[in-house]
């Protein structure tokens, strides 16, 4: 099929295909939607990961020598960040599905409740994991 | 179907810039979203430079004044200009409003206006909003009602009138589905919040009599439950009504009819 071109010979697109006005690439990213997308994807990689945390654990099984190189990979400085990184998914995820769990009760929907409920999710996720890798790196044992 | 990119004949095209006559002091940018079928070329973003010294206060007015002063040729849909026609809602600035009350003063630097967002475009800002009106007939929006017609008001008390608060105000402009990334990747069998918004002010309505019905004809995985509580459809509408409540109610109320 030849493509079509108006009088002076330009080629132009099928006037009854009507364009898609724009959507992600205009529409500013709010505390809901951006939110809602973290959501998603901390559940992503909390699945991913777990296979990783799941792999590790399966490695004790195989004996002493496999789990002791499984345990030298994870206590790699790449691999604590990545550890990290993911605890700190699981703890949004957490919080925030209990937010979830608020508004399909019926509570909270209003949106200046939305909006402080979804900052104290982010601001407790990060304070939360932050004190767990202090416990896990022993900080408060330290202290006692 | 998720689908970030925009079709390749919907990109958008550098456009014309417009400049104001240089005795204008007070000048400020309208970017602004233009397309027409008839030139058979992909849309594009026009630039506008208005003297906000002789232009009103809303992004309305300033949309009235291109079309008279400079470009007669931009299309916009608008008839009440005071917010209860529904007719201007459009893009501003990031997020859907209606032009006629949305004050240019909470807009910061250039404004920049497209169409409600993933939507089938006619002409410049006016969308092709046929499915959404389909979508709400689908909810049948009236009342169904058992008692017959005795020549009187069908009478509620002030607790069941007050049910209705909240829901009576929209006025379909359609800001917040066209907001809600549910609605733009399953538009086609996801209701949106705006017919969803209408289909709980009927099960709300202590006179109507087909709550089992009208629970049943959302009873599928897509027509209300793509709702995801996002909330952006609560975030953006101009009514400030709660569509996204509306909703969360909705599916309560499927719980406890079983």
């Amino acid at each position: 099929m030849g493509k079509k071109t108006n009088l002076v010979g330009e080629i132009i697109q099928d006037p009854k295909v009507k364009p898609l006005s724009p959507h992600l690439q205009v529409y500013r990213p709010q505390i809901t939607s951006v939110l809602s997308i973290t959501h998603r994807m901390t559940g992503v990689v909390l699945s991913v990961g777990s296979l990783g945390l799941a792999s590790w654990i399966i490695a004790g099984a195989f004996g002493e020598q496999v789990f002791s190189v499984a345990q030298l990979i994870i206590s790699y400085w790449i691999s604590q960040l990545l550890l990290f990184a993911w605890t700190l998914c699981l703890f949004y995820h957490l919080l925030n599905g209990i937010r979830h769990l608020f508004w399909d009760a019926g509570k909270g929907l209003e949106i200046s409740q939305v909006t402080w409920s979804g900052w104290f999710v982010v601001s407790s996720a990060c304070v939360l994991n932050i004190i767990f890798w202090l416990i896990a790196y022993g900080f408060f044992a330290k202290l006692v | 179907m998720v689908e970030f990119t925009l079709p390749k004949n919907s990109r958008v095209m550098k456009g014309a810039v417009f400049t104001s006559p240089t005795s204008a002091k007070n000048i400020r940018k309208f970017k602004i979203y233009r397309y027409d079928a008839d030139t058979g070329k992909n849309p594009r973003l026009d630039t506008y430079e208005v003297d906000m010294d002789t232009c009103g206060p809303m992004v309305l007015d300033a949309l009235i004044k291109i079309k008279n002063e400079i470009d007669s040729s931009l299309t916009f849909r608008r008839s009440c200009r005071e917010g209860v026609c529904g007719s201007c809602a459009m893009n501003i600035d990031g997020t859907n409003t209606l032009a006629c009350i949305k004050d240019l003063k909470e807009v910061n630097g250039d404004v920049k206006i497209y169409p409600l967002p993933h939507m089938p475009v006619l002409k410049d800002l006016v969308p092709d909003l046929t499915e959404a009106y389909e979508q709400y007939t689908s909810i049948k929006p009236w009342l169904k009602s058992d008692t017959p017609v005795s020549g009187k008001e069908r009478l509620q008390t002030p607790e069941e009138r007050q049910e209705l608060d909240g829901l009576w105000e929209c006025v379909l402009c359609f800001s917040c589905s066209t907001s809600c990334p549910s609605y733009w990747w399953n538009g086609d069998k996801y209701l949106g919040p705006a017919a969803l918004l209408q289909a709980y002010r009927w099960l709300a309505d202590s006179r109507d009599d087909s709550t089992k019905d009208r629970l049943e004809e959302l009873e599928d995985p897509f027509k209300m439950y793509r709702c995801h509580t996002i909330m952006n459809c609560t975030k953006t509408c101009p009514k400030n009504l709660n569509p996204a409540k509306a909703i969360a109610k909705t599916k309560k109320m499927m719980l406890e009819h079983g």
